[in-house]
């Protein structure tokens, strides 16, 4: 079916989870009274980014008040959001909810942790074991965090499982200033097109925007096409209220000029990734 | 020069005033300090804080000692006036000659840290009279070469131009419209009379910042640089002084003692709760 997303381009501060969640909830109600069927917020869009020590303080059980306040939110629209959650055992995740109808519809927890370069989660988190798609009121939906997305078997495992929509939630920080654009932003717009094209799915990326210790989070985030064409992209820096119109015919379209997904052979794949699997552990 | 430093003047520009705004904003303030020397350096930071906070909110301290050239106080008011900000001249003389007159033998090292350090006292006392940040200006280049005084021009509450070579101050520079004197000048600390970086550096920041941004950026190996046709001589003597310098780059070491010791094991963002 037809929907409207707007992808909150938000600045959250870091390690202030009630500031968080007001800019949070305002999001939410503008997009409630724009009639809004789906709103997107960045990865840790509760808590920021770069939380070091900080993360036990700023994590959230599933049973939280917090949490149930945004569970209440979906009742009006749909709801993708990242924060740092806390298990019954204690243990710290980059989590992913998709909210609807006053609902939990799904939780994801990011697999690929970066610690590399400016990165440090594995440090800090407990890595997500599993990608899974799951049903929405807007079709089967696979959820993605930021780095999850640079391992090309993840978008695939979600797209074999039957998800048509790709929801990635990012804080991906500026970096390369040489050239036509942002070196960030523009690897980050090939991936998301390519990854539209190969698995002929829509792909809702979401990055945030603004400052921690320096490091600069680029925004630009985008729709991107089951053709793997742009369709709207929000502004690089700046905060922004993106709002995007999917249409169902486009993706059918795209599925039929293009039946890459339909012909995919998941018997070949699992047979050679066994392959190899068992030749490793020799 | 490499491509790598061939910037995008436009986003950089963006993303160095955006990161003034938003830094000094989140912590509740909006002024900034920094000492105007009549350099390029100094010159490009104040035009990148002039558009981030407005040239009314940016305070420019000339910061003279009696052997300074001149012309760097012309340069500094010309810069301040090019972009609109605050502009006043404290000399130092007297106060390090106070000092010196204990100390007549100094040599030109310790008198030019002494005088880099005096700058850095009158700033953050300024700073705390205005409400203000005090603003760094040294470049990658010479913080990765140690070419500064650590507590003296080192110290600072925020960097804009930390993370680009010396090329790019210039080219920046150009694209922002800092007066063609200050751009065309060579750099000099102006320490003592006639001084300039490259003949005391022994070598062009052209060159240098070639060999910084395949060795540090690129991560090039040393026979990697040299099949680059890079002088090994060269590329050992930047290693070495990169390493050696290191020191000015960190925090003073603490010995560990406790279970959490303050940047070891005790990690916070500086930005924690803003």
């Amino acid at each position: 079916m037809d929907f409207t997303a707007v992808l909150a381009q938000i600045k959250p501060k870091l390690g202030c989870v009630a500031d968080n969640l007001r800019i949070i909830e305002s999001e939410i109600t503008k997009a409630r009274e724009a009639g809004i069927d789906l709103i997107i917020f960045p990865e840790l869009a509760v808590s920021g980014y770069f939380l070091k020590d900080l993360v036990p303080e700023v994590a959230l059980k599933l049973d939280s008040p917090e949490i149930a306040r945004l569970i209440e939110l979906s009742n009006g629209i749909s709801i993708a959001i990242g924060f740092v959650e806390e298990s019954d055992d204690y243990l710290f995740y980059n989590s992913a909810l998709y909210l609807e109808s006053g609902e939990i519809r799904h939780l994801h927890r990011k697999v690929y942790l970066p610690t590399y370069g400016l990165f440090d989660e594995q440090r800090y988190l407990a890595r997500g074991e599993k990608f899974r798609a799951f049903d929405t009121k807007f079709g089967r939906f696979g959820l993605l965090i930021c780095e999850d997305m640079w391992h090309l078997s993840a978008s695939y495992i979600l797209a074999m499982d039957g998800a048509v929509t790709l929801i990635c939630l990012s804080s991906s920080p500026s970096r390369g200033i040489e050239g036509d654009s942002l070196g960030a932003a523009a690897s980050w717009q090939k991936l998301s097109s390519t990854t539209a094209l190969f698995l002929n799915c829509r792909v809702l990326y979401c990055n945030r925007v603004g400052f921690e210790d320096g490091v600069n989070f680029w925004g630009g985030s985008e729709y991107v096409a089951p053709s793997g064409k742009s369709v709207v992209r929000g502004p690089l820096f700046d905060e922004g209220f993106v709002t995007v119109k999917i249409d169902e015919g486009s993706l059918r379209r795209e599925r039929i000029f293009s039946p890459m997904i339909r012909d995919e052979s998941l018997s070949v794949t699992m047979k050679e990734l066994a392959r190899i699997s068992g030749e490793r552990e020799k | 020069m490499p491509y790598g430093l061939q910037s995008n003047m436009e986003l950089l520009r963006k993303l160095l005033v955006g990161f003034v705004r938003d830094e000094v904003n989140k912590v509740g303030l909006n002024k900034v300090i920094l000492g105007l020397s009549g350099g390029i350096d100094s010159a490009l930071v104040a035009f990148i804080a002039a558009e981030a906070l407005g040239g009314d909110n940016v305070h420019a301290v000339c910061m003279p000692y009696k052997t300074s050239n001149p012309e760097s106080e012309e340069h500094a008011r010309l810069v301040a006036s090019a972009c609109g900000v605050n502009f006043s001249v404290i000399p130092i003389s007297t106060m390090v000659d106070a000092y010196f007159e204990l100390f007549p033998d100094a040599n030109n090292m310790r008198r030019g840290n002494k005088m880099a350090r005096e700058r850095m006292t009158i700033l953050f006392d300024q700073s705390a009279l205005l409400g203000a940040l005090v603003l760094g200006t040294s470049n990658k280049t010479e913080l990765l070469l140690g070419y500064g005084t650590l507590y003296g021009d080192m110290a600072s509450a925020l960097n804009p131009i930390g993370d680009i070579y010396k090329s790019q101050v210039w080219e920046l520079s150009a694209f922002m419209g800092v007066p063609v004197e200050v751009i065309e000048k060579k750099p000099s600390a102006d320490l003592w009379m006639g001084q300039t970086d490259e003949e005391e550096l022994g070598f062009t920041y052209s060159k240098v910042d070639e060999l910084l941004y395949l060795m540090v950026d690129q991560r090039l190996t040393r026979s990697e640089l040299i099949a680059e046709g890079l002088e090994s001589e060269f590329v050992d003597m930047i290693y070495l002084k990169i390493q050696n310098s290191h020191f000015k780059r960190r925090l003073p070491v603490i010995a560990k003692v406790s279970n959490r010791t303050i940047d070891r094991d005790f990690r916070y963002a500086r930005d924690w709760g803003k």
